[in-house]
């Protein structure tokens, strides 16, 4: 039954005033919003708080969810916006963290969960310029198709497979030049 | 290795880690808290596909009707309305505009007719289990139990505690909560700067030659203002360096009244503010400034975008000001005409002479902001226009006035630059006025500028636009050399290093600067450009790359006198076949003036915006000091706000 009930629906019921439309919406969307915002920021720290700041603000949000287009795509991009802004805040105050650009404490982090696999990622992500960072992001877990990826960041469907194209070909020269050393 | 995505995803994958639990009930809880803080909400029937939302909303407003009267529900709701304004306001993105424009997404006005929580009947109990057991997931689903009594005394309660949330935001320059722009989903924040890396320093052995294109746009400088006066730092990619040198006038040697050439060249060699081992090499190009009298007839076509998105008070208003603004400086025998582009694109204005004042300022009356964007059709439409206005002798230039949102109608953004490109062959310029952000698409008015041989401004404020529009109307409207390319090749003997400040999205090929094919930016009467290299001289002890071990460098070349040998490329406007200029870099430092010494705490200022790791422990105090030394005759004051928006950028970037 409750199943049957789409994030859509959910969410307009919810923008309507209906509590438990939007605790089973909330409960439901949560570790999709927290794996982009891990995969945002790359870090589990950041991504935990930036989960926070969304679901504070969600609530007022969702009262601008007209249902125009669909809910994954509508919640990526308030996710997308509030590490956006996040990364901005943190700039102006510590002129430090730049999610993955954000390294030494990345890093320290890593050791901390010693996993070759991710400092590999985190090199592999440090190399790219955060546009193409963000948008590995939403297509990486296969749930966006690259037309609404590009509408959660306001570009063209073209400039999605762009910067596709653009993060391979950095992650080869990455490559070439990790066997080189 | 198959492909490079896949193996990042998969790591992607297993990096990706399970929410903390714990952090996942109190945030959902959070969640929950402040939904009912907003909605003053109790529980509802679960809502299905069957039954349509618009019955929700039917029922919401009879609600609203019923409990609207109640002191508590009126209590509630300008409590509400008073935290949207709270978290609303260090977004800073408004303190520009006028009150109005903060409710003007419908935020406020929404808020006053939430159902707001009124002394109802007590939900039963029975009800409360029966939904909690609907919603397993949310262990708070039975929380609002027994809530009707003292409704609203909890309601304000319930208010104050977000209140208080927002206080907390209210420290951090910038919040996730709604901000005027991001509230509705067509309006988040899509800004787009183009920018490049900082230019590495080069070996002198390895790449003696350096070449650029010159950049007279400003709009980046404009943008760092608006940020900063908002009280936040501005994006990194938005600070382009060579763009804030240009924003200034300077007061060069400008070329004599009989000369050949449009601009005059001045090289000057100073001490390096932020090291002491190393140079400052300084370009400063002077344009001519053509007797006014003497100019001839303008054809301008406004193609001004009135989608919806340029209905805030600092974007179409602003553009009607400006333009009213510039409409004093045109002469009777120049041609307006009006295009606009909003869903469709349509001419508001026929070609028509500037002595008509009234019937132009009519016409930039009426327009009105609404639709979507279709910026090809417009542009289009606009050269057509201006097509039909040149007369032999006629300057054309269609003005290109957006927030920069071109996403709607536009197919292929490398289709419309060449578009422009061969308009601008045929002697039609393109300028472009970025008004507003939240969408600024600061990448492709670059672009469109870039290649209609125009310039782009980013306009702020009215201030901005008596700059832009009034003062240097004529640098803006009147090329006086196109194409125009500085390369300096540096001598081996005298110079170890170099890097050129700014200028990253400019850089040419070497062999570009001798191609006349390749397009470059362009002077306007009277404009002053601005480049900037820090040099090291040989055996300085600041030096950062070590000598090859397997490729001796080549001997140096005599004439240890010369720093180097600067050599520029123009054309003149209409001209196909480029005219250069050669000149030595003497080997000499002077003592630099006031001109040089302000470019200096500029360059400075931009690469500490960009966070740039040159600079040492050179800082804020150090450009503000340099700056005011250097502030000279100043007469439109422009030298002073850069202070003290260094000043204000000083206060921002302390932790």
């Amino acid at each position: 039954m409750r199943m049957e009930t789409t994030d859509e629906a959910l969410a307009l019921a919810a923008a309507g005033g209906d509590r438990d439309a939007f605790a089973a919406l909330l409960a439901r969307c949560y570790d999709r919003i927290f794996a982009l915002a891990f995969r945002l920021t790359g870090s589990r720290a950041e991504a935990e708080d930036l989960t926070q700041d969304i679901c504070a603000a969600l609530p007022a949000k969702l009262r601008a969810f007209r249902g125009e287009s669909c809910f994954t795509t509508w919640v990526y991009r308030v996710t997308v916006n509030a590490a956006h802004d996040r990364r901005r805040r943190a700039a102006s105050h510590a002129r430090a963290a730049d999610g993955w650009g954000d390294w030494e404490l990345n890093r320290r982090a890593a050791e901390a969960e010693a996993q070759e696999q991710i400092n590999w990622l985190q090199r592999a992500m440090r190399a790219l310029p955060p546009d193409l960072r963000d948008t590995l992001a939403l297509v990486l877990d296969d749930e966006l198709t690259h037309a609404e990826a590009g509408q959660v960041l306001g570009i063209s469907e073209g400039t999605v497979s762009w910067r596709l194209s653009e993060a391979r070909k950095k992650l080869r020269a990455l490559a070439a030049e990790e066997q080189g050393t | 290795m198959s492909d490079e995505l896949d193996d990042l995803k998969a790591a992607m994958k297993a990096a990706t880690p399970t929410p903390d639990e714990k952090n996942r009930v109190d945030n959902l809880a959070l969640g929950q808290k402040n939904f009912d803080a907003l909605q003053g909400s109790r529980q509802g029937a679960r809502p299905n596909d069957v039954r349509r939302p618009s019955g929700w909303l039917i029922s919401g407003g009879r609600r609203m009707f019923h409990s609207l009267t109640s002191r508590g529900g009126l209590a509630a709701t300008t409590a509400l309305v008073a935290i949207g304004i709270v978290i609303v306001s260090p977004q800073g993105r408004s303190l520009f505009t006028p009150p109005t424009t903060i409710s003007n997404r419908g935020e406020s006005p929404k808020m006053q007719e939430t159902p707001t929580t009124a002394p109802e009947p007590a939900t039963k109990p029975a009800d409360d289990a029966l939904a909690g057991a609907h919603v397993p997931a949310d262990p708070y689903a039975g929380a609002t139990a027994g809530q009707a009594e003292g409704e609203a005394v909890m309601a304000l309660e319930r208010s104050r505690a977000p209140a208080k949330r927002s206080a907390d935001y209210a420290q951090a320059p910038s919040v996730i909560a709604p901000s005027p722009e991001a509230t509705s989903p067509e309006r988040l924040d899509t800004e787009a700067f183009s920018n490049e890396d900082s230019a590495p320093v080069k070996r002198v052995a390895d790449e003696p030659v350096s070449t650029f294109s010159i950049d007279v746009d400003t709009a980046s400088y404009a943008v760092v203002r608006s940020s900063l006066m908002a009280g936040q730092l501005p994006p990194r990619d938005a600070v382009r360096v060579e763009e804030m040198l240009n924003y200034f006038p300077y007061d060069y040697p400008a070329p004599d009244a009989g000369a050949a050439t449009p601009f005059k060249p001045t090289v000057t060699v100073m001490q390096t503010p932020w090291n002491a081992d190393t140079q400052l090499v300084h370009i400063a190009l002077q344009g001519k400034m053509p007797a006014l009298d003497e100019r001839p007839p303008l054809n301008l076509v406004f193609l001004i975008d009135t989608s919806g998105s340029m209905h805030n008070a600092n974007k179409l208003p602003l553009l009607k000001q400006s333009f009213r603004l510039m409409l004093g400086q045109l002469r009777p025998e120049d041609k307006v005409a009006i295009v606009t582009y909003a869903g469709s694109a349509g001419q508001v204005l026929a070609p028509t002479a500037a002595s008509e004042r009234s019937t132009i300022l009519a016409a930039l009356d009426r327009l009105e902001a609404g639709g979507s964007t279709a910026g090809q059709d417009g542009l289009q439409q606009a050269y057509a226009v201006a097509e039909n206005m040149s007369d032999d002798g006629d300057v054309s230039r269609v003005i290109l006035a957006t927030d920069g949102d071109f996403n709607v109608g536009l197919s292929d953004p490398k289709a419309l630059e060449d578009f422009i490109a061969a308009k601008r062959d045929s002697g039609i310029y393109l300028s472009v006025l970025g008004f507003g952000r939240g969408n600024l698409d600061d990448a492709t008015m670059q672009a469109l500028a870039q290649k209609g041989n125009g310039t782009a401004a980013y306009i702020d404020t009215l201030s901005e636009a008596q700059k832009v529009l009034v003062d240097q109307l004529s640098g803006a409207l009147f090329p006086i050399a196109d194409d125009v390319k500085i390369q300096v090749e540096f001598n081996p003997a005298a110079v170890a290093e170099y890097r050129l400040i700014g200028y990253e999205t400019r850089a040419l090929r070497r062999e570009d600067f001798n191609n006349d094919k390749v397009d470059a930016g362009e002077i306007g009467a009277g404009h002053a450009v601005t480049a900037i290299y820090e040099v090291t001289p040989v055996g300085s002890p600041a030096v950062l790359n070590d000598p090859l071990r397997y490729k001796a460098d080549e001997p140096a070349g005599a004439a240890d006198d010369e720093l180097g040998f600067l050599r520029l490329r123009y054309k003149l406007p209409g001209e196909s076949r480029s005219r250069l200029i050669e000149q030595p870099i003497p080997n000499e430092m002077v003592e630099p003036g006031t001109e040089q010494r302000f470019g200096a705490a500029i360059a400075g200022f931009g690469q500490l915006l960009r966070g740039s790791h040159y600079l040492g422990n050179w800082a804020w105090d150090d450009a503000i000091a340099l700056a005011n030394g250097a502030l000279g005759e100043d007469p439109y004051g422009y030298r002073r706000e850069a202070v003290s928006l260094m000043r204000l950028a000083q206060s921002l970037s302390q932790p």
